[in-house]
């Protein structure tokens, strides 16, 4: 029983990360229909760049964000301000091929500046540290992780439904054409998410590398993972997305446990189980 | 004045407008008269930057601004309200009118002001914005394109698919509107409505101005004809 209260916790706490790694792309994909193929290596650069911060100046990961995640904050608006603007609203193909280009230059300058050893971030005694709640042990850093996730989602979910930034951002996911007419600049509020995303990959990906190391080629099971937590919950449902993570997550780590190598494939299987029985996602609208 | 001179517009390969030229001056309502396809939205669009056209195509006060994109027509005073009132489905009205507020121009419209003046629209504020009936939307529409305080109002088809007493009330909003010396620029398909409610008209016929003059001295049989292309 404690066993199974553990490894279900344990799922929990992944599947939280793996909502995280979703939240992007669940962004990009409701409000400027883009599909983003590097979202996975821009994790995993993320991460890297953690670890030249953390080899710079000699801080924890954790410390690190401090500059992490407003440098990713600025490349993500650049990004989307300098290349990925001029293929937005032009249908599905120029951003998917776009970014699949992307994907291969990012994983090649990862190669080529941190090499294709495998690094991980060390966070010294915290990932260490855990207590003991009625039998069952909870690690301290994967606890951390979950509260970081969860805080990122509502805040999010609070941005878009409460504040001037989230009707925008309804406004142009429901019409671009008109969201202008009423004043929106929707170019430079792209540029805004884009960096608001990479902003949250920062932190996922510090999380990401805390927990398990990385090499240059780790993106495209990244964004699988992303994607399967976005699918899974139901496009345009931000809480849908942390719901996918969830279930992804505790789906891995049983499979884990009924056969170690096993993990990512029952997340998977569950992937496409749930998708047979509702196509649209467990929170997602009916196609009309 | 709104002005264009020998405007142009293209959607591609496909040419809409060909050298068409019209104005409009502070507090006048201009109606604009022709069938489908005639290039009346196109003409709405270019004086917004919906549409792109060359720079001097499109003057205001003789500057040229043409080709500029929505926001900046928006924060000159120049609003449009689209065919088929497209609301935001996603936002309540009150969203929808709060959106249009904080991205248009200050002035003496408010939100408040308006859910005050149309008690009607205060009682479905917080509906998401498509639950409602098309008068209703299309009320919500026009109170989205006045809170940003325009001085020019473009209204394309403000009437189109609505009741008769519908078709009143948005045109109660749009005259309590005109007597703070709005501008208007009216695409109406009913022509009796578009010159009983207009200063002058403007008929246009595949892209090109084919009549214009005062809309109490217009010819009915004229305009008719202007219209069918006859």
């Amino acid at each position: 029983m404690t066993i199974a209260l553990e490894t279900l916790l344990g799922g929990l706490m992944l599947g939280a990360l793996y909502a995280l790694f979703g939240l992007g792309l669940s962004l990009s994909l409701g409000v400027m229909k883009m599909i983003n193929i590097a979202h996975g290596d821009l994790i995993v650069l993320g991460a890297y760049l953690c670890s030249a911060v953390m080899m710079a100046l000699g801080v924890n990961p954790l410390v690190s964000l401090v500059a992490v995640v407003p440098a990713m904050f600025v490349f993500g608006y650049l990004l989307q301000r300098l290349l990925l603007n001029r293929v937005v609203g032009r249908g599905p193909l120029s951003p998917l091929l776009l970014t699949f280009g992307l994907s291969i230059v990012l994983q090649n300058v990862l190669q080529e500046t941190f090499t294709a050893d495998t690094r991980s971030l060390q966070a010294g005694d915290i990932a260490l540290q855990g207590f003991n709640l009625g039998g069952v042990s909870i690690g301290l850093l994967p606890l951390i992780s979950t509260l970081a996730s969860v805080l990122v989602f509502a805040a999010t979910s609070w941005i878009i439904e409460r504040t001037h930034w989230g009707r925008q951002a309804r406004a142009v996911s429901d019409d671009p054409a008109t969201a202008r007419l009423v004043g929106v600049d929707d170019r430079r509020f792209f540029a805004l998410i884009t960096g608001f995303i990479l902003a949250v990959i920062a932190l996922a990906a510090v999380l990401y590398g805390i927990r398990t190391p990385f090499s240059p080629t780790a993106g495209p099971e990244r964004l699988l993972q992303s994607f399967e937590a976005v699918v899974l919950g139901g496009l345009g449902n931000i809480w849908g997305t942390f719901a996918g993570g969830l279930i992804v997550g505790v789906a891995q780590v049983f499979g884990a446990k009924l056969s170690s190598g096993l993990g990512p494939f029952f997340g998977h299987l569950v992937f496409l189980l749930v998708l047979l029985v509702r196509p649209q996602g467990l929170f997602g609208k009916a196609q009309r | 004045m709104l002005s264009t001179d020998h405007l142009d517009a293209h959607y591609g390969l496909f040419q809409a407008l060909f050298g068409l030229s019209f104005q409009v001056s502070p507090g006048e309502t201009v109606a604009l008269i022709g069938s489908n396809g005639a290039g009346k939205s196109t003409l709405l669009k270019s004086l917004v930057g919906a549409v792109t056209v060359r720079p001097d195509g499109v003057k205001l006060a003789g500057a040229p601004i043409g080709g500029q994109a929505e926001r900046k027509q928006l924060a000159r005073g120049i609003a449009l309200v689209p065919e088929g009132r497209r609301l935001f489905p996603s936002l309540t009205v009150l969203e929808n009118l709060q959106l249009a507020a904080r991205n248009g121009r200050p002035g003496e419209w408010t939100v408040e002001r308006l859910l005050k003046e149309f008690p009607v629209m205060a009682g479905f504020q917080n509906r998401p914005a498509t639950a409602l009936s098309g008068g209703q939307q299309q009320l919500v529409a026009l109170s989205r394109a006045l809170v940003g305080n325009p001085s020019y109002l473009l209204c394309d088809e403000i009437s189109l698919g609505l009741s008769p007493l519908a078709v009143n009330e948005v045109y109660e909003l749009l005259g309590r509107a005109r007597k703070d010396g709005l501008a208007v620029v009216l695409v109406e398909q009913n022509v009796k409505r578009a010159l009983s409610e207009s200063d002058r008209y403007y008929c246009i016929q595949k892209g090109r101005v084919v009549l214009e003059g005062a809309s109490e001295k217009a010819d009915h049989a004229q305009v008719a004809k202007a219209y069918f292309g006859m």
